[in-house]
């Protein structure tokens, strides 16, 4: 055993199990955002740079900026020291996902077909890959290119507000304007009135 | 000297673990990262297959892990969405109060 790989491992399966037991869930967030880094550090190691990097780009990048900001924009009462944080069942869940691991790790250790030795560093440049992309895998390249652009508007159309919830708000503000400017302007008069 | 074993061992840990999370959580947010981490655990096993076959000159894990990048970032995107909206509805992000298919 090499000592980066179990250094590796151990912080981003320590920070996965805290980013998935622990109570504040801005904790929970950032615990999230090391396991990603760990997971990065892990694709360097295997010799996937290209995949390391986009993995730092998309998941600490963007998706542990898009899980902060639905954390603070949600309020939640689990950080109150004497609520739950676990669902009732939570045992049966706790059962399924040792009965998973168990089974995953015993047919791993089992099989007498994988690889046991480390071939030579595969040549990956990014360049290869951009060939790739651009030859053999332009189709799945446009369909995903389709899939974030629906995605994206999706997103932003159900996370809009009701157009009558909007024109409500509208109404509401610009009244509220109305009546602060009104009253701005009675105590600016009441003051000039006063030092006439 | 590290073998494809232990990284399979590896991801399979981390995917019990983001399993168990997703199933035991009552917070919408944190189920939606308990799927983030099965998702990234399956990403780990096909860049440690790729590493160990026999012809890594193929990139054929490699592609698969850049387009489950992608789509997984659609994925957070709409699911965060979604969760926001129910939230407005809702108020609350607790997944026990959000039960009106309830019969």
């Amino acid at each position: 055993m090499n000592v980066p790989f179990i250094l590796i491992a151990g912080l981003t399966l320590g920070s996965a199990i805290a980013a998935m037991s622990l109570r504040n869930l801005v904790h929970c967030a950032l615990c999230t955002v090391l396991t990603f880094a760990g997971l990065a550090a892990m694709y360097l190691q295997l010799n996937a740079q290209f995949v390391g990097f986009a993995q730092i780009l998309v998941y600490v990048g963007a998706v542990a900026i898009l899980i902060l900001f639905a954390v603070l924009l949600t309020r939640n009462s689990e950080t109150q020291p004497n609520t739950r944080i676990a669902s009732p069942s939570w045992i049966g869940g706790i059962l399924v996902a040792i009965f998973v691991s168990g089974t995953l790790i015993y047919s791993v250790i089992k099989s007498t077909k994988l690889a046991q030795t480390l071939p030579p560093m595969p040549d990956a440049p990014v360049k290869k890959i951009g060939e790739q992309l651009m030859t053999n895998y332009v189709l799945p390249l446009e369909v995903i290119a389709l899939l974030l652009t629906a995605a994206m508007i999706g997103a932003v159309i159900i996370a809009m507000r009701d157009s009558k919830e909007l024109v409500a708000a509208d109404v509401s503000r610009l009244t509220s304007n109305q009546t602060e400017k009104k009253e701005m302007s009675r105590l600016t008069s009441a003051a000039t009135e006063e030092t006439q | 000297m590290i073998s494809l074993h232990h990284y399979l061992i590896f991801s399979a840990l981390l995917f019990s673990i983001g399993l168990a999370g997703a199933l035991t959580r009552r917070n919408v947010i944190l189920v939606l990262i308990g799927v983030e981490l099965m998702l990234n655990a399956a990403n780990l096993n096909f860049i440690a297959f790729w590493r160990f076959s026999e012809n890594p000159e193929a990139l054929t894990g490699v592609m698969f892990v850049i387009f489950s990048i992608g789509i997984a970032a659609a994925e957070v995107a709409v699911g965060l969405a979604l969760i926001i909206a129910i939230y407005r509805h809702y108020k609350t992000t607790n997944l026990e109060k959000v039960d009106s298919l309830k019969g």
